[in-house]
């Protein structure tokens, strides 16, 4: 029962004008990239006000996609995500049923993963530690230091021991070993689960820029990120221009438009997964907030 | 299991040291595959985890890359003494506390303020599309995000073309003027995190039984009343519970964000803990005194979150472990 009065009918379109105020503000610069990313050259150096182009070119993304630099960035990124993703997913999921389970040591192991919840090793020594196991300069610099990320661990086992144990008793006295009852019952069951740590994992993956700033130094193993820096922050457009001179003749695009069609070129496969994430990153928030 | 026992009595064996280690052997042997399972992650965990968290030992030496852990000088705490006797390390450590000030003060109420408007709105399908759209830049890199933002403060971006247009202003030197650094710094996080802030918060308001609001309605409250006496109680200890924790981790900032803002002109307000420790050990070398920077701030950040749990458990919350 809802009793509505004229007071709470002023309130609630108070409440969502504001709303939408807050949202196209969180829309705007979406908005901008898009379109500063298909203005044409003589339209932007006038540097009028640029809300609407008058005139939509491709000419950044022409430039951009005729980069050798940018488009292997892409494709070290694409690399290192899936790569990335897969191995992130096995040994989280791996580890994660193992600590269900009542084995030897469970609960040091246990601890030790929680432990990293409240101290971290610190850039330094982690960097000796990656630089000893000969992985610097190597795309496995990106994907092996951050294999596990501690909570999706102890969220996925807390998803595992929602599995009822019946289950897998059963199939034990029908002579189902571990691994067994891991690859044909844990495993599919756990599909929901795997999708949405896979998503997180993916965008963490796709993202990364820390990792590849101080691992990587050889230009030619730059991720995207590392590229839109120098494209987009450090203004170094110019610094790619290999080949794509000659592609577009006279007038390059202004470093803006080549930034801002880089930095979309760079999100869309985010805003691609973004839906597929959505209907599941709630759950596994909440999940890992809920207590035993 | 007796079963151990019994042979190890048939093979002449006194009970006791040799059956016990059978069992463990057994125990073990029926447990392989879940030991398979465990071990790559294990692995991980000792060597990228642990062996770091052991290599801090060189903050207590004189390490030289050429001489190697083991040959390198021991010098004791000499390096942490020289934390409290560097100017540059005690502005930066005022920069970081300086900055989780501010993040606490402007950027954590935004979620929870969120959250409250959300959760008055009665059309399903206009809460789903706003939360649609402000969760989404929490996935933008950093890179991405201070892109556009140095894309539109720049002197001829579209914030002072804007404010050209309407006030008639001098382009501001937002980027170059280092006093802008920290609010925008705040603002970019506003703009990133708020949103995605709002879920652990709307989760709680989503279990607040709907006959309290029936029942205040009937005693004549109107919704501000509602808001006071219901919604805010309701997540009052997630309130409680975040900002603890939040305070158990002043010192850490983020290391991406601030470093990609960084430039010569505000390096002075804007270098962090963090920052500091990454220019100071990958660009300079410096490894042992960089070590000992970063040791000194996961320690204090240890002592900070226990002691925030405790406070946490003090005022009758459930803590966090």
């Amino acid at each position: 029962m809802k009793i509505y009065t004229n007071y709470d009918r002023i309130a609630n379109a108070a409440n969502m004008l504001l709303l939408t105020v807050i949202t196209l503000a969180m829309l705007f610069p979406f908005y901008y990239i898009v379109i500063v990313s298909f203005t044409s050259y003589d339209e932007f150096v006038t540097k009028d006000l640029l809300l609407f182009p008058k005139k939509w070119v491709f000419d950044a993304y022409a430039y951009i996609f005729n980069t050798d630099t940018f488009l292997r960035s892409i494709w070290v990124t694409v690399f290192v995500t899936v790569v990335g993703t897969v191995i992130s997913l096995l040994l989280t999921t791996m580890m994660a049923y193992s600590l269900t389970r009542k084995i030897m040591g469970e609960r040091l192991f246990l601890f030790m993963v929680l432990f990293t919840f409240v101290f971290g090793a610190g850039i330094i020594p982690t960097y000796m530690v990656v630089k000893a196991t000969q992985l610097l300069d190597t795309y496995w610099a990106l994907i092996i230091p951050g294999a596990i990320n501690s909570f999706n661990l102890i969220v996925m086992r807390q998803f595992f021991l929602g599995i009822p144990k019946d289950l897998t008793e059963a199939s034990l006295i029908d002579g189902a070993n571990d691994l067994q009852i891991f690859g044909r019952i844990i495993l599919p069951l756990s599909k929901p689960a795997m999708a949405a740590f896979g998503l997180f994992y993916a965008v963490s993956n796709w993202n990364t820029y820390f990792n590849a700033l101080i691992y990587i130094s050889d230009p030619a193993k730059w991720t995207v990120q590392v590229v839109l820096r120098q494209i987009v922050i450090l203004e170094q457009a110019s610094s790619l221009s290999d080949g794509a001179q000659m592609a577009l003749g006279q007038n390059p695009p202004p470093a803006e438009t080549i930034g801002m069609a880089a930095v979309l070129v760079a999100t869309i496969p985010i805003l691609i997964v973004y839906p597929f994430l959505q209907k599941h990153f709630a759950k596994g928030v909440m999940l890992g907030s809920v207590k035993e | 299991m007796n079963l151990h026992a019994d042979a190890g009595r048939r093979a002449g064996l006194r009970p006791g040291r040799q059956p016990k280690l059978k069992k463990l052997g057994s125990r073990l042997w029926k447990e392989r595959y879940l030991f398979l399972l465990l071990l790559p992650g294990l692995l991980y965990f000792l060597i990228y985890r642990y062996l770091p968290m052991a290599g801090n030992i060189i903050a207590f030496q004189d390490f030289s890359a050429f001489r190697g852990f083991w040959k390198s000088d021991w010098v004791g705490f000499k390096h942490f003494a020289k934390i409290f006797e560097d100017r540059e390390v005690l502005r930066v450590i005022w920069n970081t506390l300086y900055l989780s000030f501010l993040q606490i003060v402007f950027a954590f109420p935004v979620s929870i303020i969120l959250a409250l408007m959300l959760n008055e709105v009665r059309n399903k399908r206009f809460k789903y599309i706003v939360q649609s759209i402000v969760y989404l830049p929490h996935f933008l890199s950093w890179v991405v995000v201070i892109g556009i933002v140095t894309t539109f403060l720049k002197s001829d971006g579209i914030v002072n073309q804007l404010l050209g247009a309407v006030f008639g202003t001098e382009a501001i030197p937002f980027l170059q003027d280092s006093s802008w650094f920290m609010p925008l710094i705040v603002i970019e996080t506003i703009w990133k995190e708020s949103g995605w802030g709002t879920i652990i918060f709307l989760a709680a308001l989503a279990g607040v039984n709907p006959s309290l609001y029936e029942a205040a309605v009937v005693d004549g409250a109107n919704r501000w009343r509602q808001i006071w006496h219901i919604t805010l109680p309701a997540i009052r200890s997630t309130i409680v519970i975040l900002l603890i924790l939040r305070l158990g981790s002043v010192l850490d900032v983020g290391f991406e964000q601030i470093f990609l803002m960084l430039n010569p002109l505000n390096m002075d307000v804007g270098n962090v803990l963090d920052t500091y420790v990454y220019f100071k050990g990958i660009e300079q070398s410096d490894f042992s005194f960089a070590t000992a920077v970063g040791l000194f701030k996961s320690l204090v950040g240890l002592i900070l979150i226990v002691a925030a749990n405790r406070l946490a458990k003090r005022f009758g919350e459930d803590g966090v472990f």
